[in-house]
């Protein structure tokens, strides 16, 4: 698969699962220029319904529309999708233990020239509050369309990360990925990197590299899954390797960081460091400026993880 | 009142919902009664009347559905569940116990019967446009019924919600105000008054009507009419009493969630006749 943004991925994997099943809709709330699923309307002019500037109101539809049956991706920036209809998602959809897939765009620092008001840092510290849900963020094209897939297929509620922006695949065409089944990208026997998202796991492996030629073996996880936590793969490498970096483009408390510390401490206290925003709100910038602003970058990992073996 | 003869049968109805939600919230001591009683003349309209439903069949993919969206009014609504068959009216007993199917607001997950989970003011009619909206994309006739309470009326997401149903032509959601003036902290002219409420509706894209939410042959004509309305969505202003029907709360701004006990419940069951 070449370079592909990965909101023509999220509209295709939606006009291919509409195709086969009739039940799949798109909700917005004038973002659909934004979240790239105008194809999705001209080809589904009853299933693509745009609710206008009214979040609340289009989590409050999509749940009606699963309690008729329906499955509702319904997609908005991820600010709007957690902050803003928080309440509209925890009751109306899932604790009435509905269908509804929804998707929160721009996350973290990709929100770039939209700014602090638009940059989602907490979005998967609130989301993981929610009984069953299930959140992810997808690294790449292709885990995108696959987990997109299986996203369809699971039965409740759903909260996806989506990456809009140009994204380079990291994973072959055809690979597969399970709901709650991390990806081991790299093997590696002295330090695990645990990233998440499409900014973040491709640093992991350059992170990996700039290791790598000082000498340290640093194994790579593609955790696609935040919730339910791969409780499994987390153990196995922490015994592996003692030293575990987790990276995200989210506050490291309530996000992946918290999640990994929160099982390790019960099953298998393992020396953690967290790169992430650690307590600080967002701002307006490049996406580049912003990486670095935030430290969200490779060798900001590689920093943690020598740091982490040095003071073993 | 006169009733019309087709009406008795409802008005019956009506009175052993009352006298079975006075009797649910009173053995258990406290409860949402306002609310409820207000409400009561309605649900027994819909549910011996207007709705397709089939107790024996509650999942049935052609009936008419309902959104308690003032999801605190629950007991009302169970109370007419049970009467109609849709479980025992032994269960009436547990309301609100460790384990029950009977919360104090409405669970789609837990209640045979009960068509979307609400408590969270303000939410229901979003549900209820997604459920008329899901009827039309599949061409059934399905009819969405969704109630409303004053003082939600005050949630913004009601407004969204009323916006988006006008848009997408939603004749296929009926709707009703329960404009019973009362909200928990007063009279809701006092706190957050709503205004010109008909005129508002109508503004908003909506057939409009408003009548005596105690009186059935009103109402009845109303709903008929709103059956009636192509290419726009209904809302039924009723003007109801807060606490209709047990002197000990009617009309009292205190009623929203009252304590009382059996005795109490029994003499206003009595007093029903």
């Amino acid at each position: 698969m070449e370079n592909k943004e990965m909101r023509a991925v999220y509209c295709d994997t939606l006009i291919d699962l509409a195709k086969a099943d009739s039940r799949i809709m798109v909700v917005e709330a004038d973002l659909m220029r934004a979240s790239g699923t105008t194809g999705f309307q001209t080809l589904f002019p009853d299933r693509a319904v745009d609710v206008g500037v009214a979040e609340a109101n289009m989590v409050g539809v999509s749940s009606g529309l699963s309690a008729a049956g329906k499955i509702p991706f319904a997609a908005t920036f991820g600010c709007f999708a957690s902050r803003r209809v928080f309440d509209q998602f925890f009751i109306s959809a899932n604790y009435a233990r509905l269908n509804v897939k929804l998707v929160g765009t721009d996350p973290g620092i990709s929100a770039a020239f939209n700014g602090g008001t638009h940059m989602p840092f907490e979005d998967i510290g609130l989301m993981k509050m929610i009984p069953g849900l299930t959140i992810l963020e997808p690294s790449d094209p292709v885990s995108l369309e696959a987990l997109l897939r299986a996203c369809a297929l699971h039965q409740g509620c759903t909260y996806m990360r989506l990456h809009r922006k140009q994204t380079a695949p990291l994973y072959k065409e055809g690979e597969t990925f399970t709901l709650g089944k991390g990806k081991v990208l790299k093997d590696g026997s002295d330090v695990t990197i645990i990233a998440l998202g499409a900014i973040l796991v491709p640093e992991a492996l350059k992170a990996a590299r700039l290791l790598e030629e000082q000498g340290i073996s640093a194994a790579v996880i593609d955790m696609h899954t935040v919730k339910p936590l791969d409780e499994e793969l987390v153990l196995e490498y922490a015994k592996k390797t003692g030293a575990i970096v987790t990276a995200e483009n989210h506050q490291v408390s309530g996000g992946l960081g918290a999640s990994v510390a929160t099982f390790l401490a019960k099953a298998h206290p393992t020396r953690m460091a967290m790169v992430g925003i650690q307590d600080e709100f967002g701002q307006v910038g490049t996406q580049a400026w912003l990486q670095e602003y935030y430290k969200l970058t490779a060798q900001e990992i590689a920093k943690q993880a020598i740091s982490l073996r040095s003071n073993r | 009142m006169e009733i019309a003869k087709s009406l008795t049968k409802t008005a019956s109805f009506a009175k052993e919902i009352r006298k079975k939600t006075l009797y649910t919230i009173g053995k258990l001591g406290v409860g949402h009664i306002g609310g409820a009683l207000s409400i009561v003349e309605l649900l027994a309209l819909l549910y011996d009347q207007e709705m397709r439903i089939d107790p024996k069949n509650p999942t049935w993919e052609d009936r008419d559905m309902l959104v308690l969206s003032k999801g605190h009014a629950g007991p009302a609504l169970y109370a007419t569940l049970a009467l109609k068959g849709f479980f025992p009216l032994s269960e009436l007993d547990t309301l609100n116990q460790g384990g029950t199917n009977l919360p104090s607001h409405c669970d789609r997950t837990k209640t045979v019967g009960i068509d979307m989970s609400t408590g969270s003011l303000g939410q229901g009619l979003s549900a209820a446009c997604g459920l008329a909206l899901a009827h039309k994309v599949d061409k059934k006739k399905n009819l969405v019924f969704a109630i409303i309470g004053d003082g939600e009326s005050q949630e913004g997401q009601n407004w969204e919600a009323a916006m988006f149903a006008a848009h997408y032509r939603l004749d296929n959601l009926i709707a009703f105000t329960d404009y019973n003036k009362m909200q928990i902290d007063g009279m809701t002219d006092q706190i957050m008054g709503l205004g010109d409420v008909e005129g508002k509706w109508r503004t908003f894209g909506w057939y409009t009507q408003r009548v005596d939410g105690h009186d059935l042959e009103a109402m009845s004509g109303a709903i008929a009419n709103a059956k009636g309305q192509k290419g726009q969505p209904s809302m039924i202003i009723l003007d109801t009493i807060k606490g209709k029907g047990a002197a000990f709360c009617e009309g009292k701004v205190t009623n929203h969630n009252m304590n009382f006990d059996m005795a109490v419940a029994n003499e206003a069951i009595a007093q029903l006749g």
